[in-house]
């Protein structure tokens, strides 16, 4: 559309048309599944995978008479996550009736939180290009997923799978306090990293073990006001996050500019025509009829408890980032980069424990990392295990090979999983460290390139490189690159 | 064998532990009663082979324990058993059946009854005259075309018939009180979470509660002895230790303070009625108790409230009915939406039709806070006032209904005048405290009428006490001509 156009720069996300500048304000209500053993409310298993309807109880399927029991590790979860949001932990809280009929919701109600949430307000920070940003929490609360529905198996049956039934969710829901697609992006991020250092979800995307409501609206810059929103519903990936969020701000862009006023309703976000679309108006938003379930009492928890889980709780990012700065004088960007994922950082502690620090870093960070980008693995998964990597770095270190050759004995290791000293051994790539040897050497290059000498030593002083890479190429790159510096500037002089 | 109608529970099952009766005698006995007497329509299923299987199996045993020892039961078709039919008196479940036990029924069998089959009750224990069950209306052994009462109808009736020695309802504003001062017989609902609720098809949650229905007092302490206790697979289960109710009893009264509140001296009470309560106050003076009299001022709100609490629960409790998973599905409608509809509509009666529309409406939004949470409100100010009282009373005596068990049909068109029926009843659901109805009396018309005593929560033994000194100096005659065999 004439106008408009998106404008990103170091500090905002707006929207520029011919008169105005827009905001886009951003809420996101994140559903994480609790890691646990057994659903929310029975002693059903949670595997990921498994045979349709082969990990449901009588409680999940809402046979007559049955009734939910409360699974008090996942109110643990509930409560560590909490913990890492800074949040705080209501010792008060009630499980609400959703109603609302569906096949795949065999009671005919989900129970959830609604007005007494386990968790309330707390705050996750961003760390952006343009300095730390706080979001806040509004509340977390714990409800049970619903079943599947498969429409697509069958012409004119729809089949129901009731594994996912009753499965513990965490619904983190923010506060309006994010501006732009990346902002989003570092949050859910962020809200990852958190949950895998407790252990309470496993933020796996393609399992939709975390997935996202996004509420979007926009507001003319400088509106103190917050303008009508749209909840885009059930979004299962942060590129699909980012990608919604910037077609509903156009979208809703366009139909204030053009004097339409919007409605507030529910929309789904259409992957492979990159726009949104209306699912359900505010008219036809569903009365859920929310009311205490009279099966369970109210939850109470005791200060002591929350007190114990917080004791037992890991380094948080936000600590390991603190501490990775000050103890080993890592830039905000790098401590950042090696927190991010909660492997990342153990390996990094593993390779530092017998190696050089700078070093480490920059070979987990290039050189690793470009390994496991282009395998698309993980570190846990790395071809080069941290003592691998320690051992070469300190071979390094020790000046036994140059960091060049150490680049081509680490493309080995990362092909045949061979320890360096092994390589380094068989491939005779020992960096050469006898003077004598070295001198030889010079010699001999300095003799072939007597004319190059005379130039050098006439004041064509760039030629000094020019030696250095002949010696290094006489010697296989394996001559010590300090040594060979030292001898030849002497052997230049006379 | 005609001593067998006579013989109260504690007697079968002494006889059944002396073998002077063996299990199957008294089996067949029963089976015999209710072979005769199809006509009051009080069991939707019998399951009498695997009864008479099971008696001859306890026969063989050398040691009867278990304090319900080879003694058949028939029980309220609202406790799901394993293998039997379930229906809960309704079209939508008249093929369910269940692969499970209910945790109260197996409590039963695991004291060594046996089950005689399932009784009629009104569809979804949604009644209080046993019509609404899609199995037809049980009728009261008194009398021909009277009502049972509900919605342990059936039970009332087959326990007053002599077609099981003993059984279990649920009680949800009256469903055990009622039916039992109907029928002359005794009937007790329990402190809420002292029976489990699991497997117990639901009605509202937060009221309904298993309980005996028995001839004498003696039998109803043994029956609830036998069915109470913690069920870590309920979440509202009083996790406490079981109490021996049989043993305890005791008949010395004196010194108790029975409190008589004022709000329960309704407009229209039958004279005959007020004259029976003050009979009990008499009773009750002669044996040395204290009479008090008290005031719960909130009672007139009891059963407005109790009927916004109930059917919001059940709207919800009620929509896993829905034709997906199991029971009735209605072959009719084109999509998913049709066929719920469909599916609801043919399945469910009208009174259920009727509930589930109060409640969704009252936990409506906009609607929720002017019903539902003033209700949730009221029934704090009704629980006070019970809490307040026993602050200065062991128990509380009121009449157990209104009124003496009425025709068929007589208010199946007019929902207010038959829930009016449990204007007694409900607070104490409402409040989830114990009270036990007792035959006092009878109408002029010889029908039979209760009176109820109502304890704090959790003292079973001390009504329970009461109630069999009354009993004692009552010493109430039942006049059943067994008309219809």
């Amino acid at each position: 559309m004439v106008g408009i156009k998106m404008e990103k720069n170091k500090f905002d996300y707006i929207i520029k048309t011919e008169n105005n500048l827009w905001e886009v304000v951003i809420g996101l209500e994140v559903h994480a599944q609790v890691i646990s053993e057994s659903k929310l409310f029975s002693g059903s298993p949670t595997k990921f995978g498994a045979k349709p309807n082969t990990q449901v109880s009588l409680v999940d399927s809402a046979f007559p008479g049955m009734l939910p029991v409360i699974n008090e590790y996942c109110i643990k979860q509930a409560i560590k996550t909490g913990l890492g949001l800074s949040a705080k932990i209501n010792l008060l809280s009630i499980f609400d009736r959703k109603n609302y009929f569906y096949a795949d919701l065999p009671a005919g109600y989900q129970i959830s939180q609604y007005k007494n949430p386990i968790v309330g307000e707390g705050i996750v920070t961003l760390d952006m290009p343009y300095g730390t940003k706080k979001i806040g929490i509004e509340r977390l609360h714990l409800e049970q997923d619903a079943g599947k529905s498969i429409h697509d198996l069958s012409p004119e049956n729809t089949f129901v799978d009731l594994n996912r039934s009753g499965v513990a969710l965490m619904e983190i829901v923010s506060k309006p306090d994010l501006r732009s697609p990346q902002e989003v992006n570092a949050y859910v991020k962020k809200l990852r990293t958190i949950m895998r250092y407790l252990g309470t979800c496993d933020g796996n995307m393609q399992e939709g073990s975390l997935r996202a409501d996004v509420n979007v609206s926009v507001r003319k810059i400088g509106d103190k006001n917050f303008g009508t929103r749209c909840e885009i519903k059930n979004v299962n990936s942060i590129k699909f996050m980012e990608l919604a969020i910037e077609s509903e701000a156009r979208r809703q862009v366009e139909l204030l500019e053009s004097g339409k006023t919007l409605e507030q309703e529910t929309r789904l976000f259409d992957t492979k025509k990159n726009e949104t679309r209306s699912m359900r108006s505010k008219e036809e938003a569903h009365d859920y009829r929310y009311f205490p379930d009279p099966d369970l009492l109210p939850l109470k928890i005791e200060q002591k408890f929350i007190d114990e889980i917080k004791k037992n709780l890991p380094e948080l990012p936000d600590e390991k980032k603190e501490r990775f700065i000050k103890k080993f004088k890592l830039t905000p960007y790098e401590a950042n980069v090696l927190v991010s994922e909660i492997d990342i950082s153990n390996y990094f502690e593993e390779v530092i424990k017998n190696a050089d620090i700078k070093l480490a870093k920059n070979w987990i960070m290039v050189e690793l990392f470009a390994v496991l980008n282009k395998k698309n693995i993980n570190i846990k998964n790395s071809p080069v295990s941290s003592k691998d990597l320690s051992s070469l770095i300190n071979t390094i270190s020790s000046g036994e090979i140059s960091g060049k050759i150490a680049k081509s004995v680490f493309e080995i290791m990362v092909e045949t999983g061979k320890d360096p000293g092994k390589i380094i051994k068989e491939k005779g790539l020992k960096q050469q460290s006898d003077p004598k040897e070295i001198e030889k050497l010079i010699i001999k290059v300095l003799q072939n390139n007597s004319e190059k000498v005379s130039e050098y030593k006439s004041g064509k002083e760039k030629l000094y490189g020019f030696f250095i890479g002949e010696i290094m190429k006489a010697s296989s790159g394996k001559a010590n690159p300090k040594l060979v510096n030292d001898i030849l500037k002497i052997k230049l002089k006379k | 064998m005609s001593d067998l109608n006579k013989s109260s529970l504690t007697n079968i099952v002494n006889l059944i532990k002396k073998k002077k009766i063996s299990s199957l005698e008294v089996t067949n006995h029963f089976i015999k009663n209710i072979e005769n007497s199809r006509k009051l329509n009080s069991f939707i299923t019998t399951c009498f082979e695997e009864a008479i299987k099971k008696a001859k199996e306890f026969d063989k045993k050398k040691n009867f324990n278990g304090l319900l020892a080879g003694v058949p039961l028939a029980v309220k078709d609202l406790f799901c058993t394993k293998n039997v039919k379930t229906t809960a008196g309704s079209k939508i479940l008249q093929n369910f059946i269940p692969t499970y036990e209910s945790s109260v029924t197996q409590n039963l069998w695991s004291e060594g009854a046996i089950l005689l089959g399932k009784l009629n009750c009104d569809e979804f224990a949604m009644g209080s005259s046993n019509e609404t069950s899609y199995f037809g209306n049980s009728i009261n052994p008194i009398g021909k075309n009277l009502v049972p009462g509900g919605s342990s109808g059936g039970s009332a009736s087959a326990l007053a018939a002599n077609l099981t020695p003993a059984t279990i309802g649920t009680d949800t504003g009256g469903s055990i009180r009622q039916p039992a001062s109907f029928t002359g017989t005794v009937g007790l609902k329990p402190t809420y979470g002292l029976c489990s609720r699991w497997g117990i098809v639901a009605f509202a949650s937060s009221l309904d509660q298993a309980g005996p229905m028995t001839k004498n007092v003696e039998d109803c302490a043994l029956l609830l002895e036998a069915m109470s206790g913690y069920d870590k697979k309920d979440s509202t289960s009083i996790n406490k230790k079981k109490e021996n109710y049989k043993s305890n009893l005791n008949t010395n009264i004196k010194g108790l303070k029975i409190g008589i509140p004022k709000e329960y001296r309704v407009e229209n009470m039958p004279k005959e009625i007020d004259k029976l309560w003050k009979h009990g106050v008499n009773i009750l003076k002669k044996s040395g108790a204290e009479i008090i009299d008290i005031t719960l001022p909130h009672t007139k709100y009891a059963l407005p409230t109790y009927y916004i609490v109930a059917p919001a629960e059940a709207s919800s409790n009620l929509a896993r009915y829905d034709g997906v998973k199991y029971g009735y599905r209605s072959k009719k409608g084109k999509n998913l939406i049709e066929m719920y509809e469909n599916t609801r509509g043919e399945g469910f009666g009208d009174e259920v039709k009727r509930r589930v529309l109060i409640g969704t409406y009252v936990l409506s939004s906009g609607y929720y806070d002017a019903y539902y949470l003033k209700a949730q409100k009221v029934r704090s100010l009704i629980k006070n006032d019970f809490d307040k009282s026993f602050k200065t009373v062991d128990a509380i005596l009121t009449p157990s209904t209104p009124s003496s068990a009425f025709k068929v049909g007589e208010k199946t068109n007019d929902p207010i005048s038959m829930y009016l029926n449990d204007i007694f009843t409900v607070p104490v659901n409402l409040a989830g405290l114990p009270a036990i109805s007792i035959p006092a009396g009878q109408d002029e018309k010889g029908y039979p009428l209760g009176l109820q005593l109502i304890s704090k929560a959790l003292d079973e033994q001390k009504i329970l006490n009461i109630a069999l000194q009354m009993e004692k100096v009552i010493s109430f005659k039942q006049s059943i001509n067994r008309w219809w065999e």
